[in-house]
């Protein structure tokens, strides 16, 4: 779901189109889900630093048979960091063992530094894995690949409904927005911003209701009776079954390796 | 016998004041009919009224020959009638054109091949075959309107209710989809504040005036 972190209008690699030149592009969406998955798990799995350092060079193979622009995509790599960053540092300081230095009166321990780089290292491979492999996906690819792989029917549907009407509701509130802007309205810390902004929320929900009553209306006049059909199908091809034994094969060398250097 | 005859309907939103007062009208097969009269008057309460998305609180709704009281009874007219929304985005829900358009004669219990088969007819009769697999939220605003056109005709309706056809179309497109619309075969009734759009696709027409119909002369 690395798309869902974009700030861009495109994700990456223009959502995986055709123009996508690389390996991963060409696979049948559900081998990249399944893959993402069995490997994030595999992953996830392993306490080695050898077999995690391992990981994350897979990894970072994976992305260069991508093709994807490295830059960006390290960035965004490295925004999820952001967010465990503080877990990480404080967990020498806090996980009892033999101390390496001293730091305003708290020990750091070799066991805690220990841990803070694993959860690191797994994060990372997982990640860059997860966004190479489903991140490149137009996300409707991606519903009808979970639609396929019989995900909860519900579930997909509840993901193709946001994905259709995530941009309109945003064109709404930035229409909304406009028309504050153009009469002046500047926000800061006062009650009239607040209760401005009130308004905005609310009526973006009223608007939303509305539209969603008269979308279930459109439905029903088309004869709605409960199910939606999802009509895309896929089909694996030789490469697919390449990719999965191989992504099989480097799991199950991962776990060679964390038996030989535990 | 007319496909579609209104008679003397009454109704009011809750707390408002009544915006149909005895309001009546005849659709005819073959006829294109328009509808006029002030914003808020009540024509799209009308056109929800045929298809059964609101009750009059007095008066008869007959279509297709039978009265229609319940739910169920609208449920042959939605099938027969199809409605055009203001509102593009309302009507297209299914992430690609070929589900939106599918999504209708699927729910009529068609197979998936048939359905495919009357998607790709349908947007081959439009010209739109090359929209066939593009994401419906990526459609331009004249795109999504065709689209939204054929995802009622792969319902092989009788009679088609267009609320504001034209609404935020350039020239050319509403160029075209007046010569779409002009080649079918259906009854139309027309909502449009567009007088050039009305009289060239449905001169005859009907004011909505006090909550009444009366036709226009001209």
């Amino acid at each position: 779901m690395a798309h869902v972190l974009s700030q861009g209008p495109e994700g990456l690699a223009g959502h995986g189109g055709p123009s996508g030149a690389g390996w991963i592009v060409p696979l049948d969406p559900r081998v990249r889900i399944l893959g993402a998955c069995v490997y994030g798990i595999a992953v996830a799995a392993l306490s080695g630093l050898v077999a995690l350092s391992v990981a994350l060079a897979l990894s970072l193979g994976l992305l260069a048979l991508s093709r994807l622009p490295l830059r960006p995509t390290l960035r965004r790599m490295a925004m999820m960091d952001g967010f465990i960053f503080f877990m990480l540092a404080l967990l020498p300081f806090t996980v009892p063992g033999d101390p390496v230095f001293t730091l305003w009166g708290f020990a750091a321990s070799w066991q805690g530094l220990g841990q803070a780089v694993e959860i690191a290292l797994t994060a990372n491979a997982v990640i860059l894995a997860l966004m190479v492999l489903v991140g490149t996906l137009e996300p409707v690819t991606l519903g009808h690949a979970l639609y396929r792989l019989r995900c909860p029917e519900r579930l997909v549907h509840l993901l193709m409904f946001t994905l259709r009407y995530i941009e309109v509701l945003r064109e709404e509130y930035l229409r909304l927005r406009a028309a504050m802007k153009l009469r002046g309205f500047r926000p800061g810390s006062n009650w009239h911003s607040y209760r401005s902004f009130g308004y905005l929320l609310g009526m973006i929900l009223v608007r939303a209701i509305e539209r969603s009553e008269r979308i279930l209306e459109a439905m029903k006049c088309r004869g709605f009776s409960g199910r939606i059909v999802l009509l895309r199908e896929f089909a694996l091809s030789r490469r697919d079954w390449v990719f999965g034994a191989a992504l099989l094969g480097a799991v199950a060398g991962l776990f060679v390796l964390e038996r030989t250097w535990p | 016998m007319a496909l579609i005859a209104l008679e003397d309907l009454h109704f009011a939103y809750p707390g408002q004041s009544p915006v149909l007062r005895g309001a009546s009208l005849r659709l005819e097969a073959g006829q294109r009919l328009s509808l006029t009269g002030p914003n808020g008057a009540g024509k799209s309460t009308l056109l929800r009224m045929i298809l059964g998305l609101q009750r009059p609180d007095r008066g008869r709704v007959v279509a297709f020959g039978k009265m229609r009281r319940a739910e169920a009874d609208f449920h042959e007219v939605r099938r027969r009638a199809g409605l055009v929304f203001q509102d593009a985005d309302d009507q297209l829900f299914c992430p690609t054109v070929a589900e939106d358009v599918a999504f209708g004669p699927l729910n009529l219990g068609k197979s998936r091949a048939e359905a495919l088969e009357i998607v790709d007819r349908v947007l081959g009769d439009l010209e739109l075959l090359h929209l066939r697999d593009r994401i419906t939220h990526k459609l331009s605003g004249g795109e999504k309107r065709l689209v939204t056109l054929a995802t009622v005709l792969a319902m092989a309706p009788e009679v088609l209710l267009l609320d504001e056809p034209t609404n935020a179309l350039d020239q050319t497109n509403e160029a075209r989809l007046l010569e779409i619309l002009q080649a079918l075969p259906q009854a139309i009734l027309l909502v449009s504040h567009d007088p050039a759009f009305r009289a060239k696709l449905a001169p005859e027409a009907l004011d909505l005036r006090d909550g009444r119909l009366v036709p226009v002369a001209g």
